[in-house]
């Protein structure tokens, strides 16, 4: 083990020091670590001046942790154009064949390339908040708690590994520099939204939740890690020589997978959809105990942030509750097509998310509103009433039908994701992943939506009234 | 040292290289010859454990090339086609880094890349940065880092080009100091004057199948039939048909000269010379006319796909 670590460690050096040869990567990463952090000391106390002057002290208090992420984050930017170009911009340059022909593994000369990407950038993003520390101390008497400062290295750190494992995967799956550079998008993208919801993060001052930002992320660059481990291939890499998209072959492996030989819509779902969900009955499984663990997070929260016991008190809950739903127009077609239509928009968004992170985002997504379920169903208990009532009144009618559905289209997408970390034998990449995204369509037109649409109608038509039944006075 | 069977890889719908069998012992020197696209990178890429066959089998040195791609590759050293080094390293660093590549102690990777520098006039040229290099100092600098760990293979594509001729001759009197090293070596080349100087077994391919195979001369006879002789006359002749014996073909002829083929010289070329002298017709001079390797390839080259040619042993 140690032994295979040297020869990883022999590229990354080799790497590392053509890197600190090249002033085009240089330049900006000493710009980044030195011009920058001061750049933002002097924003730090410029706004943190000015909102004192205006009674609010709390949007500096909040800006310097912030403007803290942002400094680390800038010189690991750096690390995206290294590994871009750390596999194609090699076979481009025809330098990658002597290395493909030494007895280098394929585990040694990708870590080798992984770790020769992420750790100049990353000292850099390092110095960069030491020196931004030291100017905010300086200038503000600004020190963060050991945690915080804990927290952003981290976080830095499972960004700098996430962004380069993305972009290491990208350049090995590439034939040209340009193919390479214009994937990129699939990487900046998720970043930048990433970097947004860390900047409300930050705002809101709530750092603890930096611990879950951390741990997903984590979980997400070891995926992708073990993503361009598991497809690296000398082969490939030296063998192909354009990128090319098969539209004819991806719909006819498509639809190969989606139709079968069906001739009638009861062939479909003998033949393929109830095949497929057998299929998923291991992460169907892991997602009924995710959406457990929302309902048991959602639970413990109500401790935290509890709710007025006035506004939990179902005492009020009598016919006047199911007319005035009545008044709303809720019971109705267009009820139920609302209803329906919200839990659909979750799930493709679930979808999204999941193909953007392996499934995990889109897990997180579908636990939302169990721990909302979870969150309720402890507040009212605090306020009196049985949890299990409540559960039993609002949720059991339509979650026997939506909770499968849930769990159904989760799994689906956790396998897209799987697709892509575990290669399927005998099968390209792109071929197993068109299946997953076949069987998952099967899932979702043959399961999910007829069973969302039962549970939509039994939300709106019975479930109010049910609730009134059990719960009311 | 190496064995193929039967040897093939396919991409998509094209197959690069279809059934390709060789046998190359310690000591021996095969030209793989054939036009750009023939399949000879591929196939040395294949014997590299680099591609893996889409069928046939491979060893290298006595490893399987597709269950044992790290014992061959460590086995092997190549010198692939475009040399692709490192421009912002020195050149002594380049190798120093191959050399721990591939696992060579300090002393020895010292040792060996002063040896190698020495060997290819690169010494005082070793703590340059290899961008600085001339086309022919970058070849020999790939040349030596495929020789830095003393492989018993040797699979080297254009070993010679790009190189002014005093450094193409330095490098031929390597590979041939290697030859008597009990290695096995591959080249592949378009240098068909150094394949024919080097090689001791030529294997012309194209379109991804060994179309000729064998030593130099066995292909000559083979492919370019008997051999010839051309004769000078010490006098003038009437451009009557010399009189020669009927074993004898006569290819063509002057007033003063005459070529003939004969499948048995020792037998033949002095009943040509007493028949000639009997008639009056007295000789200056006897000699073979030379054929080249190039006559070879291109009469191997050009044969219509459906001809089988002879495998000359």
């Amino acid at each position: 083990m140690l032994d295979s670590l040297r020869l990883a460690w022999i590229i990354t050096r080799r790497e590392v020091s053509d890197q600190l040869r090249d002033w085009r990567i240089i330049l900006p990463v000493l710009l980044l670590t030195i011009f920058f952090p001061g750049l933002m000391n002097f924003t730090a106390g410029q706004i943190t001046g000015f909102v004192e002057s205006y009674n609010a002290p709390l949007i500096g208090d909040r800006l310097i942790p912030f403007l803290l992420m942002i400094v680390g984050f800038f010189p690991i930017s750096v690390s995206l154009v290294i590994a871009l170009e750390s596999f194609v911009g090699e076979k481009e340059r025809h330098s990658i064949e002597p290395l493909l022909s030494s007895p280098l593994s394929d585990g040694q000369l990708y870590l080798g390339k992984l770790a020769a990407a992420v750790i100049p950038p990353l000292l850099a993003s390092y110095l960069g908040i030491t020196v931004y520390l030291i100017g905010v101390f300086l200038d503000v008497g600004w020190r963060p708690t050991s945690i915080l400062l804990l927290q952003i290295v981290l976080l830095t750190t499972v960004q700098a590994v996430l962004m380069v494992s993305g972009a290491v995967v990208v350049s090995s799956q590439t034939t040209s520099v340009r193919a390479a550079n214009l994937l990129a998008s699939f990487i900046i993208i998720p970043m930048a939204l990433l970097i947004q919801g860390e900047s409300v993060v930050m705002f809101w001052g709530s750092y603890s939740s930096l611990w879950w930002i951390i741990a997903g992320l984590a979980v997400i660059a070891g995926l992708l890690v073990r993503t361009g481990l598991a497809h690296f291939n000398r082969e490939e890499l030296l063998g192909r020589e354009l990128d090319s998209l098969n539209l004819r072959w991806s719909w006819r492996v498509f639809s190969q997978q989606f139709r079968g030989g069906a001739r009638s819509l009861r062939g479909w779902y003998q033949a393929q959809v109830f095949p497929a969900a057998r299929r998923l009955g291991i992460p169907a499984a892991m997602m009924l105990l995710a959406l457990a663990a929302g309902l048991l997070v959602g639970a413990s929260q109500a401790r935290v942030f509890p709710l007025p016991l006035e506004m939990l008190s179902l005492n009020s809950l009598d016919d006047g509750f199911v007319e005035g739903l009545e008044l709303l127009n809720l019971f109705s077609p267009l009820g139920v097509g609302t209803v329906w239509l919200h839990n659909l928009r979750a799930i493709l968004l679930a979808t999204v998310l999941g193909i953007f992170s392996f499934g995990v985002l889109s897990v997180l997504v579908l636990m939302l509103p169990f721990m909302i379920v979870g969150y309720l169903a402890a507040g009212v208990a605090s306020a009196g009433t049985s949890p299990g009532l409540f559960l039993l009144a609002f949720i059991a009618p339509h979650g026997m039908l939506e909770i499968p559905a849930l769990a159904l289209a989760g799994a689906a997408i956790l396998r897209i994701g799987a697709t892509l970390a575990a290669p399927a034998e005998h099968m390209t990449i792109g071929e197993a992943w068109l299946r997953a995204v076949a069987d998952w369509a099967k899932i979702l037109l043959g399961l999910v939506l007829p069973l969302l649409l039962g549970a939509a109608a039994i939300e709106v038509l019975l479930t109010p009234r049910l609730a009134v039944l059990l719960l009311g006075n | 040292m190496i064995q193929t069977q039967d040897l093939s890889k396919r991409f998509d719908n094209f197959l690069a290289v279809d059934g390709v069998t060789l046998e190359l012992g310690a000591g021996q020197v095969l030209a793989l010859l054939g036009p750009n696209g023939a399949g000879k990178t591929t196939t040395v890429r294949m014997l590299t454990s680099i591609l893996r066959p889409t069928s046939g089998w491979a060893r290298v040195a006595g490893w399987d090339v597709a269950t044992h791609p790290a014992q061959v590759r460590a086995a092997v050293g190549v010198l692939t086609e475009q040399h692709g080094l490192y421009g912002r390293m020195r050149g002594d660093d380049y190798l120093d880094f191959f050399g721990q590549v591939y696992g060579l102690t300090t002393q020895r990777r010292h040792q060996r890349t002063q040896q190698l520098l020495d060997q290819f006039g690169l010494a005082q040229d070793g703590q340059r940065r290899i961008a600085e290099y001339s086309k022919g100092m970058r070849q020999k600098l790939a040349l030596a880092r495929a020789l830095l760990h003393e492989p018993p293979v040797l699979l080297l594509d254009e070993p010679s080009s790009a190189m002014d001729p005093e450094s193409a001759h330095l490098v031929r009197d390597a590979i041939r100091d290697l030859r008597s090293a009990e290695r096995a070596i591959v080249i592949c080349s378009h240098n068909l004057a150094e394949a024919e100087e080097l090689a001791d077994q030529i294997a012309i391919i194209r379109r991804g199948r060994i179309i000729a195979r064998g030593s130099p001369e066995a292909l000559k006879e083979s492919l370019l039939g008997p051999l010839e002789f051309e004769l000078r006359l010490g006098t003038v002749t009437n451009g009557s048909r010399p009189p020669l014996p009927p074993a004898v073909e006569i290819t063509a002829f002057g007033a003063d000269w005459l070529r003939f083929r004969t499948l048995d010289p020792l037998r033949d070329n002095p009943e040509v010379l007493r028949a000639l002298l009997a008639h009056g017709l007295p000789v200056v001079s006897l000699q073979e006319v030379p054929r080249s390797l190039e006559e070879v390839y291109l009469r191997a080259i050009a044969a219509p796909a459906a001809e089988e040619l002879p495998h000359a042993g």
